[in-house]
């Protein structure tokens, strides 16, 4: 029987500090096992744990697309003992990871429509993820305009800013990229909350689904607006965060409702949620 | 397949024979309390009460346990690798559950036992343990299992059960694996028609002696945003001071936690029971915690057991009318009156 809280063991390939304030860092893991890897199939949209013996685990969303199939990517904010721990680790170093664990963004339903992300702060991990797999040349034939709004804080708050310049090259993904408020004068995108931007691109909702990825503040604000703009509930869809240990629907804790994030989540469409209890 | 019977007298001998081929856990007087525990001798055993203070939960699911041994020796190349803990798996015997707390071992299997994942350590217990339960003839004033599909004669999630009638014990087999135990030990007497009366008298006097009631019929037709925003939660959780005892002698609450442990180069992944009842459960990193206020934590375990647990697996509700919560509760809140505010 395959035991669902044994990691894969895994090694720090590399580690890359994504933001000005050094709170994020992006760890590239490649597994010790070659059929561990092959046996890790994941989607976009999906978590794992990441364990780090003598500290614990903590469900962190798959920033790699299920096209890199060399190596995981997790985007890592440091706010507790096992983010810190892993914050002080570096290239060489053994962790786990357990997963793939929860369901994926709607993509059987989402093909053939227009694509809308909305994203916000450290948020954008799992988005990366789905852009980066939109925009495979296996995939991007299968899905129609792409159209990305992304908002953090300050430029030097923003993740993946390479990728987000290479990206916004490209002639077949629009992006705005957006920023609090920004000091820097050659700053070159938006300048706005991501509420705001989002209103003032007005991405069309015809034949388009809104995939949503933010902190509580973004999102109620928002949600609003995607309404406004034609947007109904079964074509938003949002990921969602909660406190969880075992990451299969066993341990009890991360339930809202009936629902499960770690396993009938974390994907919920708005039609799906407004008909949950509003905890969370 | 046909009831055995045998006499108190040989069952000791039983209990002391199936000790040499199994691990044998049955209810043992603690100080104040009886609990089930592991016992060494029939002698142990004591089955004065009508149920244990704790429920035989952590039999299957212990309180704490370990999951993962791992080394933190950098120079070690196994340094950081989780390896599984080799568990004691041979057979066991549970003596003396009642049937509710059997019951209660069937709806954690919902959880435990899914098609997506599986326990590895409670299908394991589950698979290589075997209930001989004991029939209730004297049920307390707290018990209501006859409201939640259980009974103080209810078969459901045991091999065997005992009825005490007099001198014997009549011996229904419900299970193969009971019958197989029995006929291991040579126990093949037939109860006879007299002895069968007799058990089916105690069976009558003990469900009319049953006059704690709830009514669970009306819970999976209401609307689960409604019974949420309910104003009655305000006086249920009035006076619950989150203390978690319900959850801790519950037999249907199975939450639990993973933490590690560090001594000097050796580490262990553990997990412990956890509860609802306490912030900690369900507090983000971020500092936001969906269930920060007591009314809210309070909320959850009844509607979890109440409500979402009945529309999710459409086997009932999570509670099998043991009464521990009842009479363990330290400001008196009571399920039976949570079940008439949700369900009328």
């Amino acid at each position: 029987m395959e035991n669902p809280y044994l990691p894969y063991p895994v090694r720090i390939d590399s580690v890359v500090t994504e933001t000005e304030d050094r709170n994020l860092k992006t760890f590239k893991l490649i597994f010790l096992n070659s059929a561990d890897r092959e046996k890790f199939i994941h989607r976009a949209g999906q978590f794992a744990e990441l364990s780090i013996a003598g500290k614990g685990e903590i469900p962190i969303g798959i920033a790699s697309s299920p096209t890199e199939q060399e190596y995981l990517l997790f985007t890592v904010n440091k706010v507790g003992v096992v983010t810190t721990a892993l914050h002080q680790m570096s290239a060489g170093d053994v962790i786990g990871v357990r997963g793939p664990l929860g369901n994926w963004y709607p993509w059987e339903q989402m093909e053939g429509k227009n694509i809308v992300i909305i994203g916000g702060g450290f948020a954008f991990t799992t988005l990366r993820a789905s852009i980066v797999y939109l925009l495979h040349p296996d995939n991007r034939s299968h899905f129609g305009d792409i159209t990305v709004i992304y908002g953090a804080r300050t430029p030097g708050m923003l993740l993946y800013k390479d990728e987000l310049a290479a990206w916004n090259e490209r002639d077949d993904i629009r992006i705005h990229i957006t920023v609090d408020a920004a000091d820097d004068p050659n700053w070159q995108y938006n300048v706005g909350f991501v509420p705001a931007i989002t209103q003032e691109k007005a991405p069309s909702a015809k034949d388009a689904y809104a995939v949503v990825c933010g902190p509580p503040i973004m999102i109620k604000f928002t949600l609003p607006i995607l309404r406004e703009l034609g947007f109904p509930e079964e074509r938003t869809i949002m990921s969602l965060e909660m406190r969880m240990k075992c990451g299969v629907g066993m341990c009890g804790r991360c339930n809202i409702g009936g629902e499960y994030v770690c396993k009938d989540g974390p994907v919920f469409s708005l039609t799906q949620l407004s008909q949950l209890p509003g905890e969370y | 397949m046909a009831d055995r019977v045998i006499k108190k007298s040989e069952f000791i001998e039983l209990i002391d024979r199936l000790l040499e081929s199994y691990r044998v856990y049955a209810p043992v007087r603690q100080q104040d309390m009886t609990n089930f525990q592991e016992i060494s001798a029939a002698d142990q055993v004591d089955l004065s009460l009508a149920n244990t203070t704790m429920s035989p939960k952590s039999i299957m699911l212990p309180q704490s346990e370990t999951m993962f041994e791992f080394n933190v020796d950098k120079t070690s190349d196994q340094a950081a690798i989780l390896r599984e803990t080799e568990k004691d798996l041979s057979p066991r015997l549970i003596f003396g559950i009642r049937p509710c707390d059997a019951k209660a071992f069937q709806l954690l299997d919902l959880n435990f036992d899914t098609v997506a994942y599986k326990d590895p350590w409670w299908v394991a217990r589950r698979k290589t343990t075997t209930l001989m339960g004991l029939a209730c003839n004297a049920p307390c004033s707290t018990c209501f299992c006859t409201s939640v599909g259980s009974g103080p004669f209810a078969p459901e999630g045991l091999d065997l059960l005992l009825v005490d009638v007099d001198d014997y014990f009549l011996i229904q087999v419900i299970t193969e694996k009971g019958e197989k135990l029995l006929n291991e030990e040579g126990i093949e007497t037939e109860a006879a028609g007299a002895m069968k009366q007799a058990a089916l008298a105690s069976e009558k006097s003990s469900l009319q002696s049953i006059k704690s009631v709830v009514s669970a019929a009306s819970l999976a037709q209401h609307d689960t945003k409604t019974l949420f925003d309910s104003d009655f939660w305000e006086e249920v959780q009035f006076a619950c001071i989150n203390c978690g005892v319900c959850t801790f002698v519950c037999p249907t609450c199975w939450c639990f936690d993973i933490q590690d442990e560090v001594h000097k180069d050796n580490g262990i992944r553990l997990r412990n029971w956890d509860s609802c009842m306490f912030p900690l459960f369900t507090l983000h990193g971020s500092g936001h915690n969906p269930r920060a206020q007591k009314l809210q934590r309070l909320r959850q375990r009844f509607m979890h057991k109440l409500k979402y647990f009945v529309d999710k697996y459409d086997k009932g509700v999570a509670c099998v009318g043991c009464g521990r919560c009842v009479q363990q509760c330290p400001v008196n809140i009571d399920i039976r009156e949570v079940f008439r505010l949700m369900n009328d």
